[in-house]
């Protein structure tokens, strides 16, 4: 995610710009009113903001791509992955768990949240669009293979696809499976594989590099 | 309208996606701080979500629905007066 | 925290006004502890203002697709799962 530019600096910028939407405009006079009011204060905006662009899945993929070089870190991310993403360093967000689920030869998780859109998003930065949306929410608790399908993953049958259903605080995190060919590959080059799509479950990490590439 | 598991679509499921606007960027912003404050915690977003008009809520995009959810409480709890923000807006 | 691992459990039928996290669509269904999560905050009453406490045992419950939609398409073994509250479960 790209850096951006915000002009928070200065709260009482034109109310009107000619392109806004309405809603850009509704949403800066709730914080103008809400800053006057004292119930918030301008820096917890800025605070929120610098958060949220700084959230990308180069962190899961970091966590990832360490328990597949690591027998041990791989046991410590599936007990407890918000303790394992803070020993390297990274910031799990504000779930109180957060919790790894390993994809292997036999089963395959994919994750959604029917009701709203609970998401790793410490560990993934914002979810696409398409994991908000009515009809990703609709069919991937009751066509999940169809989904997968059009995401272009195909799973055999005696493969056991557990759909996660991110109904309270547990936010779920999927470990994909290690790509073939990659035994080479240092760990930093392995984190470049795993794709965010690959931590939701729609889609299996890039494939290894030929050797000698 | 919120409950959407296995809900009948034939829609596919469109795959764009877009960069986070600056006021959607502020609207998440303005949760989390509101959260860390105190005054409305994201148990109560979602339920402000659920209470949305059904074809408001499938009309609204994302942040609208947020938007929305904000304005709602936060007038339930007084710290809003109604209409207050329109007032605000539109001078 | 009334139930166990693997423990066969059932997802209460009865409507709730009001917040819940229950997926209308796993009403009535039965399925099996995958996890036991330990206590969490109501989301119910903090969904009003409250601070959710009591805290509420929570857990991972799993069920076979073709239990949850008559017509699943996929294999026998798929699964889906939920976080589900204590007080949505009755044993089965």
């Amino acid at each position: 995610m790209s850096e951006q530019d915000h002009d928070h600096d200065h709260p009482h910028a034109p109310i009107t710009e000619s392109d806004e939407p309405a809603f850009a405009v509704r949403a800066r006079a709730l914080e103008e009113l809400l800053i006057e009011k004292g119930t918030i204060r301008g820096e917890d905006v800025r605070q929120g903001i610098d958060w949220l662009v700084s959230r990308s899945p180069a962190d899961g993929a970091r966590l990832v791509a360490r328990a597949w070089v690591d027998p041990e870190f791989k046991r410590r991310l599936l007990a407890d992955a918000r303790e394992a993403a803070l020993q390297l360093g990274l910031d799990p967000g504000p779930s109180p768990v957060v919790q790894a689920v390993e994809n292997t030869h036999a089963i395959h998780h994919m994750v959604v949240c029917t009701l709203c859109s609970c998401y790793p998003r410490a560990l993934l930065g914002p979810p696409p669009d398409w994991y908000k949306s009515l009809p990703y929410r609709s069919r991937a608790a009751s066509d999940p293979r169809g989904v997968l399908t059009e995401f272009g993953v195909e799973l055999d049958d005696d493969v056991e696809l557990r759909v996660l259903d991110s109904t309270a605080d547990i936010r779920y995190l999927v470990i994909p499976r290690r790509p073939p060919a990659s035994e080479r590959m240092s760990e930093e080059e392995l984190a470049g594989l795993v794709t965010r799509d690959s931590m939701i479950g729609v889609a299996q990490p890039a494939a290894a590099a030929p050797a000698g590439a | 309208m919120h409950d959407r598991g296995g809900w009948p679509t034939q829609a596919p499921i469109d795959r764009s996606e877009h960069q986070l606007a600056d006021w959607e960027l502020l609207v998440d912003a303005l949760v989390g701080a509101l959260g860390r404050h105190g005054v409305m915690n994201v148990d109560e977003l979602r339920r402000g979500i659920e209470g949305m008009p059904p074809d408001e809520y499938e009309r609204a995009s994302y942040y609208e629905r947020w938007l929305y959810s904000v304005e709602t409480v936060l007038i339930e709890k007084g710290v809003l007066a109604p209409r207050e923000l329109d007032r605000r807006i539109g001078g | 925290m009334r139930y166990r691992g693997d423990q066969r459990v059932r997802i209460a039928a009865r409507l709730h006004e009001g917040h819940h996290r229950i997926p209308g669509y796993l009403k009535g269904k039965t399925g099996r502890v995958a996890r036991v999560h330990g206590s969490f905050p109501n989301p119910e009453t903090r969904a009003y203002g409250t601070d959710g406490l009591p805290r509420q045992p929570l857990y991972l419950v799993g069920f076979a697709q073709r239990d949850v939609w008559p017509d699943y398409r996929g294999p026998a073994g798929d699964r889906i799962y939920a976080d589900v509250f204590e007080h949505w479960l009755e044993e089965a």
